[in-house]
């Protein structure tokens, strides 16, 4: 066991190591933006990138970049936040991003789980083809749709919600204000989770409940609660539960989208400006952490079947 | 009878001929793909999304085909313009909405149209006192065509002319007289135009309210032109005119209808009549117009068209780079595989956006930002059908019919697309229309987001759209509730569509995650 999570992780580095690589050589291969002249001394910015390295063989930069790295240094920003530490400003937008989804996900994920089991229960029945058809829908439907119809019906038309999120002056990040502008966005990431883990639950559970041993487990006296709850359930969280470690990872990137609809000052929307604005230590430090999360998350899943359910042995060929 | 004893007399011949043949069915048969399409047509929802995707591809490639506007028209007065349809006016689909305007707002949009007899407002909903400042207002039901109303236009000499004789042809007036505030600086509604009555204020910032109103508060209209005493002045021959225009009191007062400058004649023109000069219809519509002027309906099939081009090449080479990968990987196995499953595994976990970025980055100035996107879908996008063959592969390759065919001196390219992939082209039909849904998403996403810009004179996409039709959300919805209508039907139909494929190749997943 210890030594497939050991292959696994040093295999995940491993990946993690070529795509920063080709990243940072595809970067460096473009050519640098120019510098806005306005009020900035041109000669003093030069100077700055040469003291970066800016002028040195890719390949140095490569291992510069990785000497910074490791020490938390990520370089400043050129197009953006001039001047400041790439670090410090991901660091202040990622509180936002991690906040935001982490109501969604403390919302949406008991919801999906909760409609996934009523209707694997009501299986066959209008209430199950209701929720079915819904899920279809609401997993079909891209996130912005629903995106501007939070937007429109509720923060506009009715009033409820003010349009974009408050500003770091207005509110505090834990403050009731805060929470309540926020609820559009987390409404809106929400229909989507719902949605497929409502999808998956109903799935598995139903596909758990024509399984022989629950037969079994009725034919023997149990409730139909007691066979459900103790029996069916707890086979359907195994794949279930993985799915939603997953999510749970997922929180630190944010969606480009919402956050992008909505104003929040995550993690999302410093990407989209970096891109926008071609401000590469930036774009750069963005990337590193979206593929670690990526590969992070696809290896928590994987390794987490293991700890759930004992039967799966890890790495059994 | 002894049936041991049977004389030989009893017994005849059942086949004298001699030859013994099976005899042909009667029915015909039914291949895999044959059942697969009976299977599929049982699909109830199935079949409707299938129509359903038929109806928006027929819309993507006709409409700007037929439509008589086009994405590069950018109509400067017909702004958000609101859908306007003539069959479903009835039901609120008729061009017009509501406004909240003061009496000088008022006076205003109920003054446009006057001259020629009728009035933007259709309708006049409450009015409401705003109970701090006294200040009265009125909800008005507005034509947001007819609220264009008058425009000044510098025509030269011949164009002037002609519009003249189209008027003389037609007796349709396109010229009106020119109010005697033409100079005025107007700033608080849209056209300095649509002021052709006395005004209460007549100082360059008026608010448009007039000088006369009645007992009730209702506007009086005293046309307000200036006059000359040469019927033709600036060279205003056309026979047609102003019902009341008729020299005045003193017979020396005809409304003057231009005014000379520099380059020709500064005329006013009523729009819609004047865009139907110019354009030989009214403008109407039916989606509404954006912040440009530019038709959503066309502009929104233009992008739908780009949308389905770019999806279904995508898909194609995907289907084709997938097969080949999952084939030779999962026939193979061993240390091809594991080489392969490496490099799908690195491929996969880049992010999508990074790569877009990437390939937008290096390549769209070179090939155009389309044809980076679209190696950007093809870079990581076939990794789910390779994976989808390379599982079937391994499934089928130790079966005792390849081992048959290979016994009989099958080579491998036979065994890999004859043998093998047959058994898994269900899955992978399957696969491969389900990436159509899903590139569509990601490239409205990233026009959206602006990171890709598709957008050139003759063309735009689905996300910038929307993205422009966002900042304009709560006062004109339409702009963006056609576009994200557009792809969620699609998604939705997509998403159906291929759920009824993988029933209908595979009856035993029916049902598995829905």
């Amino acid at each position: 066991m210890t030594k497939y999570v050991l292959k696994r992780i040093v295999l995940m580095i491993f990946t993690f190591l070529i795509i920063t690589t080709i990243c940072f050589i595809l970067i460096k291969l473009l050519p640098l933006p120019a510098i806005k002249q306005m009020g900035r001394d041109v000669s003093l910015i030069e100077k700055r990138r040469e003291e970066m390295g800016y002028n040195k063989p890719i390949m140095v930069q490569y291992g510069l970049y990785w000497q910074h790295l490791l020490k938390g240094n990520l370089g400043l920003g050129e197009q953006m936040y001039v001047s400041l530490e790439v670090s410090d400003v991901i660091l202040q937008k990622l509180p936002y991003t991690i906040v935001v989804n982490l109501y969604s996900f403390i919302i949406s994920v008991p919801l999906g789980l909760l409609l996934g089991i009523y209707a694997a229960l009501k299986k066959n029945t209008w209430k199950d083809h209701l929720i079915s058809t819904l899920v279809i829908i609401f997993i079909s439907v891209p996130s912005y749709v629903y995106a501007f119809l939070v937007q429109y019906l509720l923060c506009f038309k009715a009033g409820w919600f003010p349009l974009t999120i408050a500003s770091q002056q207005e509110a505090t990040l834990f403050s009731w204000k805060m929470f309540h502008s926020m609820l559009p966005a987390v409404i809106s990431l929400g229909f989507g989770t719902v949605a497929g883990l409502t999808r998956f639950t109903r799935a598995e559970l139903s596909e758990v409940l024509t399984g022989d041993y629950l037969l079994l487990a009725r034919t023997k006296g149990l409730t139909k609660n007691q066979a459900i709850v103790r029996h069916a359930l707890r086979n359907a969280m195994v794949p279930i539960l993985p799915m939603i470690l997953g999510e749970f990872v997922g929180i630190i990137g944010g969606s480009l989208i919402i956050e992008s609809i909505f104003s929040i000052p995550g993690i999302g929307n410093l990407f989209v400006q970096s891109i926008n604005l071609r401000d590469y230590n930036f774009f750069m430090a963005d990337t590193v952490i979206y593929t670690l999360i990526g590969l992070v998350a696809g290896l928590v899943i994987d390794l987490s079947y293991g700890f759930i359910d004992p039967r799966i042995k890890m790495g059994a060929r | 009878m002894d049936i041991n004893n049977i004389p030989k007399e009893k017994f005849r011949l059942a086949n004298t001929s001699d030859r013994i043949s099976d005899k042909k069915f009667a029915t015909k048969p039914i291949g895999y793909f044959k059942d697969a399409m009976i299977r599929f047509s049982k699909n109830k929802s199935s079949v409707a999304a299938t129509i359903i995707i038929f109806i928006l591809l027929l819309y993507a490639i006709f409409v700007p085909i037929f439509s008589p506007y086009t994405v590069s028209d950018r109509d400067g007065y017909y702004k958000m313009a609101l859908p306007k349809s003539t069959l479903f006016a009835w039901l609120g689909w008729d061009g017009c909405g509501e406004q909240k305007e003061t009496q000088a707002g008022y006076d205003y949009y109920n003054g446009i149209g006057q001259e020629y007899g009728t009035s933007a407002v259709v309708k006049e909903n409450s009015t409401s006192v705003d109970a701090a400042t006294g200040q009265v207002y009125h909800n008005i039901y507005v034509d947001s065509y007819e609220k264009v109303g008058f425009v000044y236009a510098d025509l030269h000499a011949d164009a002037y002319e002609k519009l003249q004789r189209y008027q003389d042809e037609t007796g349709i007036q396109v010229l009106y007289p020119i109010p005697t505030y033409y100079k005025t600086q107007f700033v608080a509604v849209s056209s300095t135009a649509n002021l052709w009555y006395e005004l209460e204020n007549e100082r360059p910032e008026t608010s448009g309210a007039s000088k006369y109103h009645d007992e009730q508060g209702n506007p009086i209209y005293v046309p307000s032109y200036l006059t000359n005493k040469n019927k033709e002045r600036a060279g205003y021959t056309s026979t047609v005119r102003l019902p009341n225009d008729n020299g005045g009191e003193d017979g020396e007062s005809w409304f003057v209808y231009a005014v000379k400058n520099q380059t020709g004649y500064h005329v006013r023109v009523l729009y819609k009549e004047y865009y139907r000069y110019l354009h030989g219809h009214y403008a109407s519509f039916l989606f509404g117009t954006n912040q440009h002027g530019q038709d959503i309906l066309v502009s929104l099939a233009s992008g739908a068209r780009l949308s389905f081009i770019l999806a279904i090449s995508v898909s194609v080479i995907n289907f084709f780079i997938g097969i080949i990968y999952g084939a030779v990987s999962g026939y193979y196995g061993g240390a091809v595989d594991l080489i392969m499953e490496r490099i799908t595994d690195i491929l996969s976990s880049i992010p999508f956006i990074v790569v877009a970025t990437l390939f937008q980055m290096h390549l769209s100035e070179k090939v155009g930002p389309l044809v980076s996107l679209l190696f950007a879908f093809v870079l990581t996008g076939w990794i789910g059908i390779a994976s989808r063959v390379r599982t079937q592969f391994y499934r089928f390759k130790n079966q005792e019919y390849i081992l048959a065919a290979r016994t009989l001196g099958a080579k491998d390219r036979r065994l890999i697309f004859r043998h093998i992939l047959p058994n898994s082209l269900g899955t992978i039909i399957t696969g491969t229309v389900l990436i159509i849904p899903g590139v569509i998403f990601s490239e409205s996403m990233l026009s959206y987001l602006g990171i890709i810009n598709l957008e050139t004179t003759g063309m735009t996409s689905v996300g910038t759209l929307l993205a422009q039709g966002q900042s304009y959300l709560s006062k004109f919805p339409h702009i963006i509730l056609f576009p994200s209508l557009f792809i969620s039907l699609l998604e939705i139909s997509f998403n159906l569509f291929g759920n009824g494929l993988r029933d209908a190749f595979n009856p035993s997943l029916r049902g598995a995650d829905e």
